[in-house]
């Protein structure tokens, strides 16, 4: 019998009950959260149970959340089970005060730099990581440019008119 | 050769005149045209006489370099393809003395930035800088090279001069190759009339400590 998305929740309830909550199935695509604390421990299950077989992490990142206070940051994963072609994503989130999240490292190797990656544009502090530091962005950089609070644009710059870019107004003609 | 004897069907003389023929008849020898089509690089202003010509050691050292300019291209997105059809025949670098594009920093005199420059690409830009010799001229081609054009973002430079002196800006995104050539002409004016002692100056040394460059 083909895995379904019935199958994986029902399988994920029993074991961890009502500690994963908002499934969803956006596109097709399984979605749920998971507290943080229990990202491994979910990962590990995805992994080693003979139904589900999620062993491969296709991708990892962030999304930044600035209303939503206590939670602002999420991070995703995206698991692939590769014998029943199957995906789902499942998301953890955390206070940006303290974003430290367990790293899946020890589990995917993939992980590695995918978790880089988000440490750099996001600041999550991947627990228990062997490299955490910038992999794209300059060594240099003191801020993690994909936060809300750090505006897309270069702000030191003089030359450029905002009211050109479509930012500000247009100077009102006399 | 005896002639073969020929049979004169239709269907074979249709075939005859569609068939190809060698690549050695459709050469038509064109005599070259070399009179008056030369162009040469005028004789700067001196005095002459029988047997000798004099005239400033600053002129003849400018129009050498001018027209010897070996430029090192430093391309990294769409307006590195422009740049392309410049050297290739259709726009012909060659024609203006720079026939040696050579990606040698050391032997080369003009440095030809072509795109954007990623913040993380800045310190091999200067690198590439300061390996070169001098005397050495920069061209910044294209709106990224000279403002970072419209990536204004937190990984990208905005513009060159920021890590090293420019001499020419080429606005245009990308440039028409005609504005890549106008850019190298001026170059070549810049080239042309730089006195010989404009590199042991204060000001050129006060510039290049600008960018913390010795």
């Amino acid at each position: 019998m083909a895995l379904t998305n019935e199958i994986i929740k029902e399988r994920l309830i029993a074991k961890f009950g009502e500690q994963l909550s908002h499934f969803e199935e956006p596109y097709g695509l399984l979605t749920f959260e998971a507290p943080k604390e229990l990202n491994l421990k979910v990962m590990q299950f995805l992994f080693d149970d003979t139904v589900l077989q999620f062993r491969f992490l296709t991708d990892l990142t962030a999304v930044h959340y600035p209303d939503e206070k206590g939670r602002e940051l999420a991070v995703v994963y995206h698991l692939h089970n590769l014998v029943d072609n199957i995906r789902l994503r499942f998301k953890v989130f955390t206070a940006v005060e303290q974003p430290d999240i367990f790293t899946a490292t020890q589990l995917y190797s993939s992980a590695n730099w995918m978790e880089r990656e988000t440490y750099d544009f996001f600041g999550i502090l991947f627990v228990g990581h062997p490299n955490l530091k910038r992999i794209l962005n300059v060594d240099e950089m003191d801020y993690f440019p994909l936060r809300k609070e750090f505006p897309l644009e270069d702000q030191t710059r003089i030359d450029k008119d905002d009211a050109m870019f479509g930012r500000g107004t247009l100077p009102t003609k006399v | 050769m005896a002639k073969q004897p020929r049979r004169s069907s239709v269907g074979e003389n249709i075939k005859k005149i569609i068939m190809a023929r060698p690549v050695r008849f459709n050469i038509h020898p064109i005599k070259a045209d070399i009179k008056d089509n030369i162009s040469l690089a005028n004789a700067p202003e001196g005095y002459t006489g029988e047997g000798f010509f004099a005239t400033q050691l600053s002129s003849v050292v400018g129009l050498a370099r001018k027209n010897s300019l070996w430029p090192l291209p430093f391309a990294t997105s769409c307006c590195g393809i422009e740049f392309m059809s410049v050297m290739a025949s259709h726009y012909d670098l060659a024609r203006f003395g720079a026939e040696r594009l050579a990606f040698s920093p050391r032997q080369c005199d003009l440095l030809m930035v072509m795109g954007t420059i990623a913040k993380k690409m800045g310190p091999i830009v200067k690198q590439v800088y300061l390996q070169m010799a001098e005397p050495r001229w920069v061209m910044a081609v294209g709106a990224c090279a000279s403002s970072g054009g419209i990536f204004d973002t937190y990984s990208v430079l905005q513009g060159i001069d920021q890590v090293v002196p420019v001499d020419v800006y080429v606005p245009g995104c990308p440039p028409r190759p005609e504005a890549i050539l106008d850019g190298f002409i001026r170059i070549q004016d810049l080239v042309g009339h730089e006195s010989v002692r404009r590199r042991n100056g204060e000001e050129y040394k006060a510039l290049l400590h600008e960018y913390g460059i010795q």
